[in-house]
């Protein structure tokens, strides 16, 4: 986006369910103007979302050896929306050991972001023969 | 062998983890909890999303975390918890049928019972769609328990019916996991969901939203192969000019909720139109004393906050049931529902209680409005309290909190209307 052309995005604001469709102008990634906002809050998600958007990623990795197949899990904090292809890629190929705690580390730096995946739901060691009779696969 | 308890829940969902922890607060010692489900937390376990709990904790969690926190709570409480637990029937005297593996059969009675059986979706068979019968049309909450719990991918190549927040949250979910979502149909000319769930799993993603839209025949013998979807007008006539043939294995439904009533209906409880749910008062109360409904089951919500606060208000009713410390009303009082709103919750109120000073009331409005007052009259008609709102929408639950002060003594029905702004101001704001 090198050149001296004036863009124009248009923002959908959350802060409330009227959803304002915010307008932002730039040019060379400098926001020169910026319409179509309700209230200040506007503004703020705006410019936020135009630099840097960012999203909690919550998901599941495989568990091994648990009471359940999978553990919810989610990134300690947002990662930048353009990492998220990368990190389900990553977290595709991870296995943690049952027992698994809640905030537990899964992943120390997801996707070169440094930020960490924590586990959201503690998963307990499979019980052999629960009793519903089903044995669970731990494969 | 019939055992006796204080308090039995139906139900170890958010409505009734909070109920426990809050019956067991206000004192009362015996309180069994059960559940169907091999694990507590209900429907929040397979809500494995971000954005539950700002309003009652104040910090931004998942499901299973919010489910956590309450199940940690209870585990450690002495609330006796019967898992994989089946309740076959409830009496109008307050005995219960339920089964288990482990007992067979068993028999309760209860002082006080909470219903907090939350709500089940609507299926294909709910809206009627034409065409052939095939694997892979499902509720979207089906979906969500396949691929968050189960790890199974339900299919590749998808379209999403409904664009509730389920169906919002299925859309990204789907799309997460690498299957191709081809749209979000929605009937209605807006979506009912939240704009942050539109903007983050569907303009995330890229996924099309298409208002005023629906799916009109299926196609497939084994799996699903195709859908035609249509464009309907403004009176929901089907326009067959604007019929298309979209391929696809996976129809995901997330075309509304209804509360789990079949036991709460044997037991003899009518229910509200509007809601779902049987008739309460601001206890929670339903017409059987000492038997009351909250979360779910009751009204269907749109955060699990507000469940939890309505599962601690019928637990104190039900403490205080037990405790036979309530004091009546001379005269109940009837909550209508009137011009542009749905329904009220509570339908009355029905007791006297000092300790309180304000009375909440949920309520959900008829269609999208903005600058409207939520106002309030008594049986003459005269004004007693007015709620300014900038915008409402029947996707987001409004709640007012109606001081106890402006309920005169003689009061028997209060209605509660939406009204344009700059109508004449009398009342409280």
């Amino acid at each position: 986006m090198e050149n001296n052309d004036i863009n124009e995005n248009t923002i959908v604001c959350v802060n409330c369910p009227r959803g304002c469709r915010v307008r932002v102008q730039s040019q060379n990634g400098e926001i020169t103007n910026i319409t179509g906002y309700q209230c200040d809050l506007g503004i703020d998600y705006a410019k936020e979302e135009f630099k840097n958007p960012t999203r909690i990623l919550p998901t599941t990795v495989r568990v091994k050896g648990g009471e359940l197949e999978l553990v919810p899990v989610k990134t300690a904090r947002p990662i930048p929306k353009s990492r998220i292809g990368e990190a389900m890629r990553e977290l595709a190929g991870v296995k943690v050991q049952a027992p698994v705690k809640r905030g537990e580390v899964v992943v120390e730096d997801i996707a070169g972001t440094g930020i960490e995946v924590v586990a959201t739901r503690s998963i307990a060691l499979s019980q052999d023969q629960d009793n519903t009779g089903k044995k669970k696969e731990t494969s | 062998m019939m055992r006796e308890h204080q308090l039995v829940i139906i139900g170890a969902g958010p409505a009734g983890l909070a109920a426990a922890l809050e019956a067991e607060k206000a004192g009362i010692e015996d309180i069994v909890l059960l559940e169907r489900d091999e694990y507590l937390g209900g429907i929040l376990q397979q809500c494995i999303h971000n954005g539950f709990g700002l309003d009652y904790f104040g910090e931004e969690l998942t499901g299973p975390e919010y489910a956590e926190r309450f199940i940690d709570d209870v585990r450690e409480s002495s609330v006796k918890i019967r898992l994989k637990t089946m309740v076959l029937n409830i009496s109008s005297d307050k005995k219960i049928i339920a089964i288990n593996e482990e007992e067979g059969m068993i028999f309760l009675k209860a002082q006080a019972i909470i219903l907090a059986m939350g709500c089940r979706e609507r299926t294909r068979e709910a809206i009627k769609i034409p065409g052939t019968r095939p694997a892979g049309i499902l509720t979207a909450g089906t979906a969500q328990r396949f691929i968050n719990i189960e790890g199974y991918l339900p299919g590749k190549e998808v379209v999403i019916l409904g664009s509730g927040d389920i169906g919002l949250i299925m859309a990204r979910r789907m799309a997460l996991e690498g299957a191709k979502v081809k749209g979000v149909l929605e009937i209605m000319p807006y979506s009912s969901g939240l704009v942050r769930n539109k903007v983050q799993c569907l303009d995330d993603f890229g996924i099309p939203l298409k208002l005023q839209h629906t799916v009109d025949y299926i196609y497939g013998k084994q799996r699903l192969e195709a859908v035609d979807l249509i464009q309907v007008d403004d009176n929901f006539n089907r326009l067959p000019e604007t019929r298309e043939r979209i391929e696809c294995d996976t129809l995901l439904l997330s075309v509304g909720l209804i509360p789990e009533n079949e036991l709460s209906r044997d037991m003899g409880l009518k229910l509200a139109p509007g809601s779902g749910g049987p008739l309460v008062n601001e206890l929670r109360e339903t017409e059987i004393p000492g038997v009351y409904a909250c979360g779910n089951v009751l009204q269907v919500h749109d955060l699990v906050d507000y469940v939890s606060e309505e599962a601690e208000v019928a637990a104190r009713g039900a403490a205080n049931f037990i405790r036979d410390s309530l004091k009546k009303r001379e005269k109940e009082i009837i909550i209508e529902p009137g011009s542009g709103i749905n329904f009220v919750i509570p339908h009355k109120i029905s007791y006297q209680d000092e300790s309180r000073k304000l009375i909440r009331h949920f309520l959900r409005v008829d269609e999208p409005r903005e600058n409207i007052k939520i106002v309030i009259r008594d049986e003459a008609g005269s004004r007693i309290a007015s709620f300014g709102r900038e915008i409402v929408t029947p996707g987001e639950m409004e709640t007012v909190k109606l001081p106890e002060t402006l309920i005169s003594e003689g009061t028997d029905r209060l209605n509660f209307s939406i009204e344009a702004e700059g109508v004449e101001e009398n009342g409280k704001q």
